[in-house]
């Protein structure tokens, strides 16, 4: 029988290969919004290395991501808006030089991760063309209009926040919780879910995340 | 005289056709969902994943799933929707949104803009910017004000800032006049009441055309 649910966080992380020093991870959320506080409170634990982290922001106050950025384990952040008024801790320590960041547009961003899930490794997008951000970047017109390549980011582990999950992994999202989640929840090796709900069937039509995007999930309960 | 930035907000919101779909940049364009005139429905989009966004949330009825691009706690009208990142800038970049507003720091005489970073130690952010600008049917500018704090046009020749896009602006609003961008420059389309044409030349960078009908602009208090 297919079980994706685990029951405990140690049962969610253990012999997980692709959890390893210099591993690219999706972190799903939008500010605090849909964020898998829990599953990245559980990858600071590990104490890995060099990281590549992939988050629309780069994390505010004292806790989440701002913490696994603390500990050390980030060497690179890809993000949209990697500032917020409390954005301190990736601050000091990208204004010390000791983490790099790649920004990218918000929708380049989204696309970027959507084709790396779907098997494409490039396309052409009009967002950046003329500015800064597509310095070096192969440029190509069409129908006379320019075009910027970007190249698919593919991860070796995703932590994703769902409303509801059933054993196969299907999974709902609530309102704007849902924001990168879906989209990250395809691109990793390992697409590891926490669940505000275990339920026993996510109806077929209501599924947004089919479970075949997902390895393993862990019941949270609700944050509010 | 000039107009509040809540006066550019109800003219902005006046001046757009029933059944638009709309994003409103963070900060001043915000103000227009005020001011949508009872005669006329039109959609908001919010980058995050939401169509149909409301009012700001009731002060402790916040629902912090439901959030706008800028994090605040909003609420969802009927006819709503929630969508994935990927979808959201689809519609971006698909053209499926009909006018993107935001504020700049400056916007050409050619329809480029600038409105995301002025160079500096704090790490660069973009957010949705450039998908906006690039991918909207109709990108409109809001300036609080014409000029600078220390009195330089924002309304420039070429912009010195940083791009967020090129060519791409087709309106500006601002605190003294409508200026509508075209192939071959700048036509005001309405100007501030008393104020003469030379003085708005002297605030503007680049060449200023008036429309044969130019408009007079009144504050709303006064003209009500």
């Amino acid at each position: 029988m297919i079980d994706k649910r685990t029951q405990s966080m140690s049962e969610m992380m253990a012999d997980c290969p692709d959890l390893k020093d210099g591993a690219t991870v999706l972190l799903g959320g939008f500010g605090d919004t849909g964020v898998a506080v829990k599953l990245i409170d559980a990858l600071r634990a590990l104490g890995l290395s060099d990281l590549t982290v992939v988050s629309n922001g780069a994390g505010g106050g004292e806790y989440g991501l701002a913490l696994l950025i603390q500990s050390g384990s980030v060497g690179k952040m890809i993000c949209s808006f990697p500032r917020s008024s409390d954005s301190k801790i990736f601050e000091e320590l990208y204004a010390a030089g000791k983490i790099d960041l790649e920004t990218v547009p918000q929708g380049t961003l989204a696309e970027r991760i959507r084709a790396g899930g779907a098997g494409i490794p490039a396309f052409y997008t009009a967002t950046a063309y003329g500015t800064p951000l597509a310095d070096g970047k192969e440029i190509r017109e069409f129908d006379a209009r320019h075009y910027v390549m970007e190249r698919a980011i593919r991860a070796d582990i995703a932590l994703i926040h769902a409303a509801t999950g059933d054993r196969w992994g299907n999974l709902t999202y609530r309102a704007t919780a849902r924001n990168f989640n879906p989209v990250m929840a395809t691109a990793a090796s390992t697409t590891l879910v926490e669940v505000r709900k275990f339920v026993d069937m996510v109806p077929a039509e209501e599924v947004i995340t089919p479970g075949i995007f997902v390895d393993r999930m862990i019941e949270v309960g609700d944050y509010t | 005289m000039k107009l509040s930035s809540v006066d550019i907000a109800r003219r902005v919101a006046s001046d757009i056709t029933g059944g638009s779909y709309v994003n409103l940049g963070i900060g001043m364009p915000m103000l227009v969902s005020d001011h949508i005139p009872d005669d006329r429905e039109f959609i908001l989009h919010t980058e995050n994943g939401m169509l149909g966004m409301g009012p700001a949330a009731l002060e402790g009825a916040e629902d912090w799933d439901i959030v706008n691009a800028g994090k605040q706690a909003v609420s969802i009208l009927d006819g709503g929707s929630y969508f994935h990142h990927a979808d959201s800038f689809a519609m971006i970049r698909g053209g499926h949104i009909d006018i993107s507003i935001l504020g700049a720091y400056e916007v050409a005489a050619n329809g480029d803009i600038a409105n995301w970073l002025i160079p500096g130690p704090r790490p660069p952010a973009v957010g949705g910017a450039m998908d906006l600008v690039a991918g909207a049917k109709q990108v409109w500018v809001m300036l609080s004000s014409h000029v600078s704090k220390s009195g330089e046009p924002k309304v420039v020749e070429r912009c010195t800032l940083p791009l967020t896009g090129v060519g791409c602006v087709n309106r500006v609003y601002s605190d003294l006049a409508i200026i509508d961008i075209v192939d071959n420059g700048l036509i005001v389309t309405a100007m501030i009441e008393g104020l003469e044409r030379e003085e708005l030349q002297t605030k503007t960078g680049a060449t200023l055309n008036f429309a044969p009908n130019c408009e007079v602009l009144k504050p709303f208090s006064e003209a009500a």
